[in-house]
């Protein structure tokens, strides 16, 4: 049996599956929940400094995206941070720790950008004795017009200076958590590692507008006919995320510099993959918003029985594992070559992947071959793009086969190098002439 | 049981009229929006889709699913009308199982076909439930046209006329329009007048003008047709049947299954049309299936479809057989009829020679067998009135002899559905045909 405990900056759980802060963890009467149904850890729904309670939209808080079957893939909110009492929240926090000693608990934050503000409520969640906490740059939406959330995540120095003022205040480990809404998420992780962070978490959610409402013209949600921009999460970012995990966990500079993975993380499959891109565990919302706490059941077995048959044995086994495959275009094999292959047996004559190629790509499937409806693969045309494998609605009819070194391209008509050569080394480059010269 | 139900003889009435009600009640209930945007999430919009190639009208399919998907159902009702202006009963009486939804690249993949049917129903139900006719008709051309017969291939292609621009008139024989969409076809797959209403939605277009009780040969005839048109379309149908052949004075009790079947959807009350305790069907098409089913759902005790031949040579497809079997309908292979029994001028039963096939062809054992029966109903096909035509007209095999875009050998007569060559006894392909010679009389009239 795999061995799923984490441990994440010191903060121990007994499988990597955190709920992140947001709807699911606003009250003990959900976290109990959740830590009965199995979650390893929560953070609990961002608290705010003490004063009149936040005030929240009384209409719509959320919109959504579908797919077929109408399969929710994205989801958009435009809820604030907690809008109960300060008191009340640390109250339960601290009966709900001693409730489940053995789990997570750590406690986002968001308070004005001022030293006194967290020097004030640093003590206060400490005694709750929760594990840690996690401040909350990223919330795109309401908190970041009067200067928080986001507003701060936007800026690497405010992320640097608050992560600092925070280490210097408690002995509790700190989670930066990054907003996405930026143009390279590297800065502010940068900045989070100066500023003494523990950890950065990411991605927080995207501004985004789900939808229009095409008789009254009011994007979704609909408040009284306006819409704002939420924050989009669930299925649809997972490739964002997964992207600026990498980009973090690859940069020199903030190397080793632990990361909690949150961005649409539905399925085992996805964890792993958070897991293989440098993520120490992950952070889930959206889909235990679709479907339920029950599904932590299917992420614990999932990622353990995954493990299992591949004989890794903690999560440390996995953890950056693709880090270091991924890298920039540049240095990809341009020797490596592959042909498009459709198994016949499992084709079911859709004939999806020829048209995607006809009108769109290479011209490099056939759709009649002696007068037949026949789908075939035309060696000379493709380049190997995997767009057909892509629109292909049966899992592993079509797969990419890499030509092995000395066979001929039928497209090229060269003979497939054995050696590893990039674009860096590439004839066409013209900074390689240049070197030449 | 109820208390008439084994009432010796033919007798109405045999159950309540409210269990029969409920027994003809639509075959397949239509979806709803969230059933149709669930049955249409599974299509693939396939290139070049195989569903569409199946179609006779050669609707486009994924392109109409897809606009249901988005929540255009009208505009999906328009594709579909585009090809067929009778997609709303093909939706309800073809046999998708043996066309489009065989067809459906999701049998390959699942076994388990996209709802093509059911999916054309929920569009054509929407946009005809809005009362609106789609369609505008092209500035008058002032050329008339000849409809004979407001079947399926009449009505389409005097609708494809009329659109063109040409004025239509349509001679119908019977009392009333539709053909076999009327008369033809079991009541639980056309509910609540449905044939009426599509008629009404077709002539909806304008320029059609419909006269009843104008059957050729009687009222009318080919010839004076066509001296009083541009052009003549003969989609009449077959108005004969083809006779049991055994001789004799018939019995009170044989009867033609597409009589009994006409007699059933012409019916206020249902509960009012006599049905044997023990009836026997001859044949093994669609309409025995539909004669012998709607025997038993009016409370026969016991209904037999004898079939002379195989399982595997009926006409009825598989669907209609599971149909029949789950209706309590007994299906016999290789038994043919032999002799009809009666005692006093009344049906008794009938005798029954198993058969065989012998170098290829169909014979007698000599071994016979006798079924019980207070009815026996034929429906062993349908012929075409030869003798109305005048003779006029070349045949091949019984039936009008039509090129592909429906000339007769006639010039100025063009023909379509049953009563020709290329019929098949759907009322898809007669649609084809009476909207495919609509195309070429118009390109001949204004050639």
């Amino acid at each position: 049996m795999a061995d799923i405990r984490n441990n994440f900056v010191g903060i121990k759980s007994p499988n990597p599956f955190w709920l992140a802060s947001a709807p699911p963890t606003d009250k003990a009467y959900n976290v109990e929940r959740a830590f009965k149904a199995g979650w390893g850890g929560v953070v609990w729904k961002t608290l705010g400094e003490e004063g009149p309670p936040i005030v929240n939209v009384n209409g719509p808080r959320y919109g959504a995206i579908w797919g077929a079957d109408r399969r929710l893939l994205g989801l958009n909110n435009i809820e604030l941070i907690t809008d109960r009492d300060l008191y009340l929240n640390l109250r339960e926090i601290k009966q709900v720790k001693k409730n489940w000693p053995d789990r997570a608990l750590i406690v986002s934050l968001m308070v004005p950008c001022e030293e006194q503000a967290w020097k004030k409520i640093l003590p206060l969640v400490e005694e709750t004795e929760a594990d840690g906490i996690e401040l909350n740059f990223g919330c795109p939406h309401g908190m970041s017009e009067r200067g928080m959330g986001s507003a701060v995540g936007q800026v690497p120095e405010y992320i640097e200076m608050v992560a600092r003022w925070c280490k210097a205040s408690t002995r509790m480990p700190v989670i930066v958590k990054l907003t996405p809404n930026i143009t390279d998420i590297r800065y502010p992780a940068r900045a989070a590692k100066a500023g003494g962070a523990d950890a950065v978490s990411l991605i927080n959610t995207i501004s985004s507008i789900t939808s229009v409402d095409l008789d009254t013209f009011s994007p979704e949600p609909s408040i009284d006919g306006k819409g704002s921009h939420g924050g989009y999460c669930g299925p649809a970012v997972k490739p964002i995320a997964l992207n600026m995990v990498a980009e973090i966990a690859r940069d020199s500079e903030t190397a080793g510099l632990p990361i909690s993975g949150i961005g649409g993380v539905t399925t085992w499959r996805d964890a792993a993959e958070f897991l293989a891109l440098g993520a120490g565990n992950v952070q889930v919302c959206t889909a235990a918003m679709t479907y339920g706490f029950k599904i932590v059941e299917e992420l614990k077995e999932g990622l353990s029985n995954w493990m299992d048959s591949k004989g890794h044995r903690t999560l440390d086994d996995i953890t950056g594992r693709a880090t270091p495959n991924v890298t920039d275009w540049q240095y990809l094999n341009l020797n490596y070559v592959t042909k498009a292959k459709i198994d016949q047996e499992a084709c079911i004559q859709c004939g999806r992947c020829h048209i995607a190629c006809e009108d769109t790509s290479h011209q490099a499937i056939t759709s009649m071959v002696d007068g037949r409806r026949h789908f075939e693969v035309i060696e000379e045309e493709c380049v190997g793009c995997n767009l057909c494998v892509n629109v292909c609605p049966v899992e592993g009819c079509i797969t990419m086969v890499p030509l092995k070194a000395g066979a001929r391209d039928r497209r090229t008509g060269r003979k497939v190098e054995k050696t590893y050569a990039n674009w860096t080394q590439h004839p066409n480059n013209p900074s390689v002439r240049t070197a030449a010269e | 049981m109820e208390p008439k139900q084994l009432a010796e003889g033919i007798a109405a009435g045999r159950i309540s009229r409210k269990k029969i009600a409920e027994n003809f009640s639509d075959l397949h209930p239509p979806l709803d929006a969230h059933e149709a945007a669930v049955a249409a999430d599974r299509c693939y919009f396939c290139y070049d889709a195989p569903c569409m190639t199946a179609c006779p009208t050669s609707i486009d399919i994924p392109l109409f699913i897809r606009q249901i998907s988005t929540g255009d159902a009208n505009g999906a009702a328009k594709t579909i009308f585009d090809q067929n202006i009778l997609g709303g009963m093909c939706a309800r009486v073809c046999p998708t199982e043996t066309l489009c939804e065989q067809a459906c690249v999701r049998m390959e993949a699942e076994g388990k076909p996209v709802e093509i049917g059911l999916l054309q129903r929920f569009a054509t139900d929407s946009l005809m439930d809005g009362k609106k006719h789609p369609y505008k008709r092209a500035k008058a051309t002032g050329k008339h046209v000849a409809v004979a017969g407001a079947g399926p291939a009449g009505l389409a292609c005097a609708h494809r006329l009329a659109l063109k621009g040409h004025k239509v008139s349509v001679y119908e024989a019977r009392r009333k329009p539709g053909g076999l969409n009327e008369y033809g076809i079991a009541a639980y797959k056309t509910v609540d007048d449905f044939a009426r209403r599509e008629v009404d939605f077709v002539l909806a277009i304008g320029g059609i003008d419909v006269k009843y009780g104008a059957d050729i040969g009687g009222a009318i005839t080919l010839d004076g047709l066509r001296e009083g048109h541009d052009a003549v379309f003969v989609g009449m149908g077959l108005g004969g049947v083809n006779a049991l052949g055994l001789g004799g004075a018939r019995p009170e009790g044989v009867e033609d299954a597409v009589d009994f079947i006409a007699a059933l959807r012409q019916a206020k009350d249902k509960s009012k049309i006599a049905v044997g305790r023990r009836v026997v069907v001859i044949g093994g098409g669609m309409t025995a299936v539909d004669c012998a089913v709607q025997a038993k759902l009016l409370g026969a005790e016991e209904v037999t479809i004898c079939y002379r031949r195989g399982q595997e040579h009926m006409n009825a497809s598989a669907f209609e057989q599971e149909l029949a079997a789950a209706s309590g309908v007994t299906i016999r292979h290789w038994l043919a009829p032999h002799r009809l029994k009666s005692k006093g001028g009344r049906l008794t039963g009938v005798e029954l020679e198993y058969t065989t096939l012998s170098k290829g062809k169909l014979a007698g054992t000599g071994e016979t067998i006798t079924l019980a029966a207070d009815q026996v109903f034929s429906a062993i096909g349908q012929t075409l009135d030869t003798v109305a035509l005048g003779e006029r007209l070349e045949l091949r095999k019984g039936r009008i002899r039509t090129k592909a875009d429906g000339r007769t050998s006639l010039k100025g007569v063009w023909a379509g559905g049953d009563c020709t060559d290329r019929g098949d006894d759907l009322t898809v392909t007669a649609v084809a045909q009476g909207r495919d010679a609509a195309e070429s009389i118009h390109a001949a009239l204004m050639g």
